[in-house]
């Protein structure tokens, strides 16, 4: 997949420390999975940039090309793949989520 | 068309043979669905993995004709 889609997901991911690729926005997700993972994410007070890939029908099929991951919501960590909302939410729970950020330098606001 | 719980089931003991399976209805409306899976399989696998193996085994259809699928993976204790 040489195409452009490819390219700006890659620099999104890239380009920002924590991304979500979820549906709907932040302060109105359109999806229970996309709001749990926002809430998670609140929750740690971790600065992250939303895709809403409800508004950008290329990026919703190739972001599930680009991680061979079939479902949306997607949380990406420093350009690595972390999990959908189920893997998302089981770290958080663990405390796994927290160290994760931390031990890539991604430092919670509080 | 809505995949049934006993077909999500199905798919999942023949790609995992042995596995220990439980597929629930969580808003009993045949779409959104929770399922918990014990398997060796997923034994030393990190969780994206063990995940993706279960996906496999529904053969393309999640995201698709299964909207949702809560996944709880382990190993045997």
């Amino acid at each position: 997949m040489s195409d452009p889609t490819a390219e700006r997901i890659k620099d999104i991911v890239g380009g920002n420390d924590v991304v979500l690729f979820m549906k709907g926005v932040p302060a109105a997700p359109q999806c229970g999975f996309s709001a749990a993972v926002v809430q998670i994410l609140s929750q740690l007070a971790v600065p992250f940039k939303s895709v809403d890939v409800l508004a950008d029908q290329a990026i919703r099929e190739g972001i599930k090309v680009y991680s061979d991951w079939p479902t949306i919501p997607q949380l990406y960590v420093k350009g690595e793949f972390v999990g959908g909302c189920d893997i998302v939410r089981e770290m958080f729970q663990a405390g796994e989520l927290g160290a994760l950020l931390s031990e890539k330098g991604v430092a919670a606001a509080r | 068309m809505a995949m049934v719980q006993s077909e999500i089931e199905r798919l999942i003991k023949d790609a995992l043979p042995g596995a220990h399976v439980v597929v629930v209805d969580l808003a009993g409306d045949g779409d959104h669905f929770g399922a918990r899976i014990t398997s060796e399989a997923f034994r030393g696998k990190t969780r994206i993995q063990q995940h993706k193996m279960v996906y496999d085994a529904l053969r393309g259809q999640m995201g698709g004709a299964l909207h949702a699928l809560a996944l709880e993976t382990s190993a045997p204790k």
